[in-house]
């Protein structure tokens, strides 16, 4: 097992492995060293950040549901120069990936964010864009292929950290959307955020979450977000991190063979802190029973060549 | 705090909907104080993907069993109360910040109101030596639980049911309140439903006493990371979102602001 080479590249950068926590779902990964050491992940995308800070919208934020979690944070995040004054520092000591989720209502805001951290002590940016739980910006704005490709565009001459652009799955055809980013000049696409869902409870005749919608995840979005990870890897030729109910190591690898390059992992984080360790040693099983040295040897590895059957 | 894996010693009814659930978790019992709770994963149904947040009702340090005493309200805390003996459950804890007891503090009153009457034991058995006094409240006789252990630790006991079937008939909190109309307490340490809790505030409030009360809220992973048991702590002017399960669950009750819940 000593003799796995578990790293991947993407943008120029090593990640160790191809685990990377998902943004919303970890913190800003501070606080978690009680239960995992940071160092052993791929990468970590910190809570969304937005230009001021934001509140988030009002509880109950989360409705448990079939293999699945419904959320409504709506990006409650101490702002982006709280992150760059005390948070950014004190991550970096760690030997992992960081990546800095932004947000904004408009263009504008996305690059006054990009520019801010051009000189922090990060390895990327995420451009969210599918954001499902606020009014403005997010999700309306990765709906639309000419505003991803326009918004991606701007904010790549706001700075020279790579870009990753972060897609929301409720379209008709993700394809469009990610070949939109690829074109602004993304140097890594992630997808999927969370469905648009809702939970009602029958007893008291009233929607489980105050913001009425949320995003869903977990487990029960996994096929729906293979199936997009696979049509999107077809098309782009930029790296996917692919993300979408990732429980197991054997989770990783379907989504791999699917034509991702790395994972995020997002619910699990909520299940259990200590998740990551977990899916990673997962992962590593997996590649030591099939004889498998080098998970590059996993990506796009899927075989549809005559059909199904062995 | 950390993840551990912890065999169930016994789990049975109390009382109606409620369930007593004893397990063997030696650094747990060894760390955790009252208002601190255990994070439990439902075992044998992936699809209930999120732990149940449960408060920790009561402690034997010397044996390293810890209680819980939970309602059984759904999916979750239904399978909880199939569960036998000798199953390991997968929990984190303790988790929060629980109740804390100021210096010079001599005479306790300790509140809770149905579920919420379950981590108050732990209270009552932590601190036993100062002057305690409980007010309990149930919806109804069959629901009542733990009187017992609540007479051995309590000066006197205080209860009420809704439905008058057991002790006076009312709320807890009108109990409480000609209490205090007639003897004043250092501290009040109160946990129960959120109209409870509201009119305890109203109380506690007049008679000028200081009052922790421990919160719930729907909670995601209990260690402070996905920010969605917020609840919100200030005042009118000026308030944030916090979270029940890092900076709570236990607040000062003057600073919690319950308007929009019900």
């Amino acid at each position: 097992m000593e003799n796995l080479n578990l790293g991947v590249n993407m943008a120029g950068l090593s990640f160790k492995n191809p685990i990377i926590a998902a943004s919303g779902t970890f913190g800003f990964g501070l606080g978690y060293e009680d239960y995992l050491d940071l160092n052993i992940l791929g990468g970590i995308s910190v809570k969304g950040l937005t230009l001021e800070a934001r509140k988030g919208n009002p509880p109950p934020r989360i409705a448990e549901t079939p293999s699945g979690i419904l959320n409504s944070v709506g990006l409650e995040n101490p702002g982006i120069e709280y992150f760059l004054d005390r948070t950014a520092l004190p991550l970096r000591q760690f030997d992992t990936v960081i990546i800095a989720n932004i947000n904004g209502n408009t263009s504008d805001e996305y690059c006054h964010m990009a520019e801010k951290l051009q000189d922090a002590p990060i390895d990327m940016v995420e451009l969210n864009l599918s954001c499902p739980n606020v009014k403005e910006g997010g999700i309306a704005f990765g709906t639309d292929p000419k505003t991803v490709y326009s918004i991606t565009k701007a904010v790549k001459r706001h700075t020279s950290q790579p870009l990753i652009v972060k897609l929301t799955p409720n379209v008709t055809d993700i394809s469009q959307i990610a070949l939109a980013a690829q074109q602004g000049g993304a140097d890594v696409i992630s997808l999927v955020n969370t469905f648009l869902g809702m939970a009602i409870d029958a007893r008291t005749r009233r929607p489980i979450l105050n913001n009425i919608t949320g995003g869903l995840s977990g487990p029960a979005i996994k096929p729906l977000a293979l199936r997009m990870v696979w049509q999107v890897s077809q098309l782009v030729e930029i790296p996917i991190i692919g993300m979408g109910g990732i429980m197991t190591g054997e989770d990783v690898v379907e989504f791999l063979l699917a034509g991702a390059t790395a994972v995020s992992v997002g619910t699990a984080n909520l299940v259990s802190p200590t998740a990551m360790i977990d899916i990673l040693d997962g992962l590593k099983n997996y590649m030591t029973a099939n004889k498998i040295t080098n998970v590059n040897e996993l990506i796009g590895g899927l075989i549809t060549e005559g059909g199904n059957k062995l | 705090m950390s993840r551990y894996n912890a065999k169930i010693i016994e789990n049975y009814q109390l009382a109606e909907d409620f369930y007593k659930m004893t397990i063997d978790a030696k650094k747990i019992a060894q760390w955790a104080y009252p208002g601190q709770f255990i994070h439990i994963k439902i075992p044998g149904d992936n699809s209930l993907l999120l732990r149940r947040p449960i408060s920790i009702n009561g402690i034997d340090v010397k044996t390293g069993q810890l209680d819980i005493v939970y309602q059984v309200v759904g999916k979750g805390t239904k399978a909880l109360s199939k569960l036998k003996k000798g199953i390991g459950l997968d929990i984190l804890g303790p988790l929060g910040k629980g109740f804390h007891i100021p210096e010079g503090t001599k005479k306790l009153y300790i509140l809770g109101g149905g579920c919420g009457v379950a981590p108050m034991r732990f209270v009552g058995q932590r601190w036993r030596h100062l002057d305690i006094y409980s007010f309990l409240g149930f919806r109804s006789q069959s629901t009542v639980f733990q009187l017992n252990d609540f007479e051995c630790f309590s000066r006197k006991v205080f209860l009420s049911t809704d439905d008058g079937t057991m002790g006076y008939k009312g709320s807890i909190v009108s109990l409480l309140n000609e209490r205090l109309s007639i003897e004043k307490t250092d501290l009040l340490l109160a946990c129960g439903p959120i109209p409870m809790i509201k009119a305890l505030q109203k109380v506690v409030s007049e008679h000028d006493i200081p009052c922790q009360i421990s919160l719930e809220e729907r909670m995601g992973c209990g260690v402070g990371g996905c920010v969605v048991c917020s609840c919100v702590i200030g005042n009118r002017k000026q308030w944030d979102y916090k979270k029940v399960c890092t900076d709570g669950p236990v607040f000062w009750s003057q600073e919690v602001i319950l308007d929009g819940e019900s």
